[in-house]
């Protein structure tokens, strides 16, 4: 039985349309200098503290590229399941702006590194391809802070020169749903590749939104507005929702949409024109004739592939396979890099059914709660492979076992010692509950009688009784048993 | 010794050697020729007195197996220079003074050399008269008001003039070997790649390459050997095998093939040009070299195609001065207005001319027809070098289609000044070296050059041509030291 896709439509009057989105994702490389530059790339560092005299643009100063970066965006076209262009060229983007000290943007036009690819999402109604055109190689701008002084502004070169790589999908995506979907995954591909690190908040991962409206089932696409520099999931979704809703207004009401490029203005929750086609820049661009086009040998692609960690889909497919992990199960375990670590070092060495449980259900509502990354989890893989271990050995109950969770919470303390000290652990001596269940019976005679007599509901009654008096240790297996027999 | 000033790189290398000149000796005889020659303008930038300390501390501990030992020199003002002011000949750099030295000079400087100051040049390396400096035009010292050619302008005069006793510039489009044609001197423009451009002002970065200027091809061989190296600061810089150019300099050249290109012989070309040619082809084959007419049939396309690359690389190149970060600015009432007024009051006249017509001819709707087509044409020019290569190992032509010309003769006339480039410059595009040498007088008593044009790294080659034909042509440089009173 086939599964009815859910579509994300706009419905106005008795027309309903559908989205077109297309990302231009800005990432920027993991490394520790600069594309054309020795300088270093470190987050929050002081104003103007990483900018050498090619940032800066001194006279007569040079681009080198950096071997590094470019390695990095070939592993991420390998991560993509792109062509990587074994030829490309580097242009300059010609336009004036006070953080960008050349008056050129070094990045790459014509022929990017990383040609066609594609990514695969999971959305709760099955798999979907979203295409990738490109991944180019390009520099950051500096920054341009305004608000320090009213008449001036200052311009902080840090930024300058940084390795970004430009990951243009095709417009292939129909919902602010696959769009985060797609963000999260790219994100998990790039940092499970270890060539960026994905945090939205710093800036490393920003993207332009490309969004255009048409009625449903029409194969032409409508008039696109780009969305400028949106640094959050949350606001892609804002942003697309509330632009695609605009479009099919003006569309509604007779008008057309302009192309153009728009911002959006997350403290009103709307997009406002920023300039308009015929205000478009034109970049003049051509090939930067400071650098010789790039070119790299199959060998020099063949090495990085052989350096290629095991990615997102792949490691779905193992665990689906390997650990017999339902899709969801897996999805949620692959998402990124250190939860799948996570789970792989719970499941060295315990069971896996409990593991996936515990670590989905238990440890991330915690992790929610207090706002954690798995890595910050305040209980190692180790001792929560341990905890697993005394549920399944019978040591501790799984009522017991969250109580122990709980105190594992306060500073990963090792179980084992939790259930010594506290005297948690489960009765399991037969011989011992026989006795226990024997004075529960004895203290009951009556509704034992009614029991006997049919009144089977008062089984659960005798089980809560023998599970008091044992304060909550005795095996609730075994306490099944016996008490079936005696009663 | 009084004749100093008048000895060649050669002769003053070996005097300070045998320490019969010692590095203060030389460096005040050139210093105070320049300081009695001002009216020439070919300084922008002095640096006289930190030369003479320089050149005090060499005596105290003189190297002597150094190339260039204690030996003064002044170069092109494109070159940057740490902690002396570098202006490339314009306003917008007028107060810039960088931290750090291009790769050139510092290879001059690691060979013993001390710099005595900074060339007049045209503004960003844009002109060929030296006529486009804010600094001021230069004067050719071969004759009052005449042009010392340009870009390197006060490089050439300085030279001619004895003010210095080698020097450097750089060629983008002739800028090093039309003034040597101008001036009576030697000048080569090395195959793109030999000299490092880092810390160069960039004019046009695929065409741009600095280069040897000197009293004679010895001379310029020596300090070629001393300028060329790898670098990997700069990515368009090529790790070749480089000669010992000055010591592997022969004067053998018998059975080299010399060709002649039947397309520089240009409409209009005055007589004294093309006589000068045919003297050049029989002193070659009194050299024993073997001439071959050949064909560079694209060669009428080449100056176009030149207006098109170089200003479209310098509208970018020259981005950078904007009045943000350095250089001359200018109040404005934003940012764009600061941009604006900063840029029309800190470049001249046809450094914004080139400006223009770069990011014009970079334009969408507008990049096909023209720098698109240019880049193809370049290569089609490339071609034809290669093509004649096969027959040929050396190619001659006259250096420049006329003698230098006065001061204000062609300044509203932009055409016809490029046109004073239309031997130069498809060495230029196509990436080639080529080298200047002096080869006789117009009726006017003004030098005329010749140029022999080489294969990509065969400046050996060449300068050996040029070091055979040197000796055959004899020439005389006729300069009466008319501008010291």
């Amino acid at each position: 039985m086939s599964k009815e896709k859910s579509e994300y439509l706009i419905h106005r009057n008795d027309n309903q349309y559908e989205v077109v989105i297309g990302l231009e994702v800005h990432a920027q490389v993991l490394s520790q200098s600069k594309l054309f530059s020795t300088s270093a790339t470190k987050f929050g560092a002081e104003p103007n503290t990483q900018v050498s005299l090619v940032d800066a643009a001194f006279p007569g100063m040079l681009p080198v590229i950096n071997e590094f970066c470019v390695k990095q965006a070939i592993k991420t076209g390998i991560g993509l399941k792109a062509k990587i262009n074994k030829r490309s060229v580097f242009d300059r983007k010609n336009y004036f702006y006070a953080d960008l000290p050349q008056g050129y943007q070094i990045s790459q036009f014509k022929d990017p590194i990383v040609g066609e690819g594609k990514v695969i999402l999971d959305m709760p109604d099955g798999q979907k391809e979203v295409g990738i055109e490109r991944l180019h190689l390009e520099q950051d701008a500096g920054k341009s802070i305004h608000d320090l002084d009213p008449k001036n502004t200052f311009v902080d070169l840090n930024r300058s020169g940084v390795a970004l790589m430009e990951i243009v999908s095709k417009p292939d995506l129909r919902s602010p749903e696959e769009v985060n979907a797609y963000i999260k995954k790219l994100r998990s591909i790039m940092r499970y590749l270890g060539t960026c690190d994905g945090n939205m908040q710093e800036g490393s991962l920003r993207a332009d939104v490309n969004v255009s409206v048409r009625k449903k089932g029409s194969k032409d696409f409508g008039t696109r507005c780009e969305i400028k520099n949106v640094n959050s999931i949350k606001f892609m979704q804002m942003a697309i929702e509330y632009e695609a809703n605009r479009q099919v207004d003006l569309i509604e009401d007779g008008q057309s949409v302009d192309q153009e490029t728009r911002l959006f203005d997350t403290k009103k929750n709307e997009t406002r024109s920023m300039r308009s086609k015929e205000d478009a820049h034109d970049y003049r661009y051509f090939p930067d004739p400071d650098l010789l086009p790039l070119e790299v040998s199959d060998e020099f692609i063949d090495q990085l592939k052989s350096e290629i960690p095991e990615l997102p889909d792949e490691k779905k497919k193992r665990f689906i396979d390997q650990f017999k992990l339902t899709p969801y199960e897996a999805n949620i375990m692959v998402s990124d890099i250190e939860t799948s670590n996570y789970f792989e070092d719970v499941v060295k060495k315990s069971d896996v059914k409990l593991a996936t449980n515990w670590i989905i259900g238990e440890l991330f509502a915690v992790l929610n709660e207090k706002n954690l990354e798995i890595t910050d989890s305040p209980i190692s893989a180790g001792n929560l492979s341990k905890l697993i271990n005394l549920i399944k050995d019978g040591t501790i109950s799984g009522k017991i076992a969250k109580t122990v969770f709980e105190q594992m919470m306060e500073g990963d303390k090792d179980p084992k010692k939790i259930v010594e000290e506290k005297g948690l652990k489960q009765e399991s001596d037969p011989k011992a509950l026989e006795a226990l269940i024997d004075k529960v019976i004895d203290n009951n005679r009556d509704k034992a009688t009614e029991y006997k007599s049919g009144k089977v509901k008062l089984f659960g009654f005798f089980v809560g009784q023998v599970m008091k008096v044992s304060g909550g240790k005795a095996n609730p297996q075994l306490v099944n048993e016996i008490l079936k027999k005696k009663l | 010794m009084s004749d100093i000033t008048k000895q060649t790189l050669s002769e003053l290398v070996n005097n300070i050697k045998e320490k019969k000149l010692s590095s203060l000796e030389v460096t005040k005889a050139f210093i105070d020729r320049s300081e009695k020659s001002k009216e020439l303008n070919t300084y922008i930038t002095e640096d006289f007195s930190n030369a003479l300390d320089k050149a005090k501390k060499f005596d105290d501990n003189p190297n002597l197996d150094l190339k260039l030992p204690g030996i003064p020199m002044a170069v092109k003002d494109l070159f940057c220079t740490a902690n002396l002011r570098t202006t490339a000949g314009s306003k917008i750099l007028n107060n810039f003074i960088p931290t750090y030295e291009s790769t050139v000079t510092q290879n001059i400087w690691n060979e013993g050399a001390i710099l005595i100051g900074k060339l007049n040049c045209d503004e960003f390396a844009m002109g060929s008269s030296n006529e486009t400096s804010f600094f001021g035009n230069v004067q050719n010292p071969i004759d009052k008001n005449l042009v010392p050619g340009g870009s390197s302008g006060g490089s050439s005069s300085a030279l001619a003039a004895q003010l210095t006793p080698i020097t450097i510039g750089t060629d983008t489009g002739g800028s090093i070997r039309q003034p040597a044609s101008f001036t009576g001197t030697v000048g080569l423009k090395p195959t793109y790649g030999s000299c490092s451009r880092y810390g160069i002002v960039a004019f046009a970065s695929s065409l741009d390459q600095a280069g040897p200027m000197a009293q004679n091809v010895e001379d310029c061989a020596l300090l070629q050997e001393v300028i060329s190296s790898y670098d990997q600061k700069d990515s368009t810089s090529i790790d070749f095998k480089r000669n010992q150019y000055s010591k592997e300099l022969t004067k053998d050249i018998k059975g080299k093939t010399i060709g002649i290109p039947k397309e520089y012989r240009v409409d209009g070309m005055p007589k004294e040009i093309d006589d000068l040619w045919q003297k050049g082809i029989e002193y070659a084959k009194d050299c024993g070299a073997e001439i071959i007419d050949i064909s560079l049939p694209h060669t009428n396309y080449a100056l176009p195609t030149y207006y098109i690359v170089a200003p479209a690389e310098a509208s970018s190149n020259l981005a950078r001065y904007d009045g943000v970060k350095y250089g001359f600015r200018a109040d404005g009432e934003n940012l764009i207005d600061m941009y604006e007024k900063t840029r029309s009051e800190g470049f001249g006249a046809e450094v914004q001319r080139r400006i223009m017509i770069g990011t014009y001819v970079l334009s969408s709707g507008y990049y096909d027809a023209y720098y698109l087509k240019a880049q193809k044409v370049r290569k089609l020019i490339k071609n034809d070098f290669d093509e004649a290569y096969k027959k040929v190992d050396a190619i001659l032509t006259p250096s420049t289609p006329s003698s230098a010309f006065k001061i204000g003769e062609k300044t509203n006339d932009p055409v016809s000044m490029y046109l004073n480039d239309i031997f130069t410059v498809p060495v230029n595009l196509a990436g080639l070296p080529g080298i200047s040498i002096p080869a006789g007088h117009d009726v006017k008593g003004y030098p005329l050059g010749l140029q022999i044009i080489g294969k990509a790294f065969d400046e050996q080659n060449i300068l050996n041509i040029a070091y055979a034909m040197e000796e055959k042509i004899n020439f005389k440089n006729k300069i009466t030291d008319w501008w010291i009173k």
